[in-house]
């Protein structure tokens, strides 16, 4: 097991901010800060399980039907995922609605088991997901705190603000979504650009 | 008629009102993958739009038939999620068989298909909302118009912010993004509509 499979997800390879993968969720969940936590702690799970079992299975499954075998057992974790939510959180599922049941064609998910778990070992593949995961619910959760905190006048849904403040609800209605994830993601090239030059000169 | 005009009420709603693009945050990837050129982004919608209608129907079907007489309705995105992939992979061998020439204008977004999350958005949806079969259908097919309606929209954007003068930080992903945001914003001018 190698602890840079872990750590490589947070950063360097951050789903969200630099692979640019798993846009529907990214966009559509993050109006409050614990929907996306909640988001991303359930695509973290599915994430991990399905890492584990694709990674156990990399043997037996045929190459032709793997794509399906992967959505497969992405799916069962889904649901247990899902009636896990339903039954213990019922507010988040409620409010994750439809979201929930579509982690199953959330690229980053299928993208781990094709580039990673399908030609790595168990403990690698399990450390990877978790990174992954954690990545994409760190992207999930600075995205929904910039819009529930600008757009909403609250964080975790406790008031900043005085009764004077008034939000700017764009930023919970979805152009907000579009608009702020593109100037985060310009925000971060311009540190990369930044810092590679930075590099260059030394 | 009062059905036709419910109908005609329900597609209309889902086109502008509820655009599973720009609204619903339905189908953003190929929305933001495949939108660099009108005529590819026409291509992809009209493919996503015949898979989104016939996979209205099946699921309905599905649902109906299957998972609801044998109480087993926790299987339903297992189930749903294998008859759009079993769909999906006979829409590619039919047009393949009657159509080459299609085929190879539609020919790689095919495969694409299963993962839209709008294809699968649309069967959960039709179960959520309790719509009978001609109503999961048409819903199934205005829901594939409005995913046409937002991507060939920004795909015409998108073909000239080529030749705009853009910060380095922002070209590419960014400004799409930012212009997505302008589109949806347009859009949520619809949201005052009532049907």
């Amino acid at each position: 097991m190698q602890i840079k499979e872990f750590t490589k997800g947070l950063i360097k390879e951050n789903p969200t901010f630099v692979q640019l993968l798993g846009m529907c969720p990214t966009l559509a969940v993050t109006t409050s800060v614990s929907n996306g936590i909640g988001m991303g702690l359930s695509a973290t799970a599915v994430l991990v399980a399905s890492n584990v079992v694709i990674s156990l299975c990399r043997k037996f499954i045929p190459n032709k039907i793997r794509i399906a075998s992967y959505i497969v057992i992405i799916a069962a974790f889904v649901s247990a995922i899902e009636m896990l939510l339903k039954a213990y959180l019922p507010e988040i599922s409620k409010s994750l609605g439809l979201f929930i049941p579509l982690i199953v064609v959330n690229c980053i998910i299928l993208a781990r088991a094709e580039a990673f778990a399908s030609k790595n070992t168990v403990g690698n593949s399990a450390l990877d997901g978790l990174g992954i995961g954690l990545g994409f619910t760190a992207a999930l959760t600075i995205i929904s705190a910039i819009r529930e905190v600008l757009g909403n006048g609250t964080f975790l849904g406790i008031a900043l603000f005085g009764e004077k403040f008034a939000p700017a609800t764009i930023l919970i209605l979805p152009p907000g979504a579009f608009i702020v994830l593109g100037l985060l993601i310009g925000a971060i090239n311009l540190i990369r650009a930044k810092n590679e030059k930075g590099g260059a000169d030394k | 008629m009062s059905l036709f005009i419910e109908l005609v009420l329900l597609s209309l709603s889902t086109i502008l009102v509820n655009n599973f693009v720009l609204v619903k945050f339905l189908g953003i990837c190929p929305f933001l993958g495949v939108s660099k050129k009108v005529s590819t982004a026409l291509g992809m919608s009209l493919a996503v739009t015949f898979v989104m209608t016939v996979a209205s129907a099946c699921t309905y079907l599905v649902q109906a038939f299957l998972l609801e007489p044998f109480g087993i309705e926790y299987m339903q995105t297992v189930a749903f999620i294998l008859v759009i992939a079993v769909l999906v992979q006979f829409v590619e061998m039919v047009i393949q068989k009657f159509s080459p020439a299609l085929y190879n204008a539609l020919g790689i977004y095919l495969p694409l298909i299963t993962t839209n999350c709008a294809v699968l958005g649309v069967a959960l949806l039709n179960v959520q909302e309790g719509y009978d079969f001609i109503h999961s259908v048409v819903f199934g097919f205005s829901g594939g118009l409005s995913f046409m309606l937002g991507i060939v929209l920004f795909a015409g954007v998108r073909e000239r912010l080529e030749t705009a003068d853009i910060p380095k930080a922002l070209q590419g992903f960014p400004i799409a993004l930012i212009t997505a945001g302008l589109i949806a914003m347009a859009f949520l001018g619809f949201s005052g509509m009532k049907f």
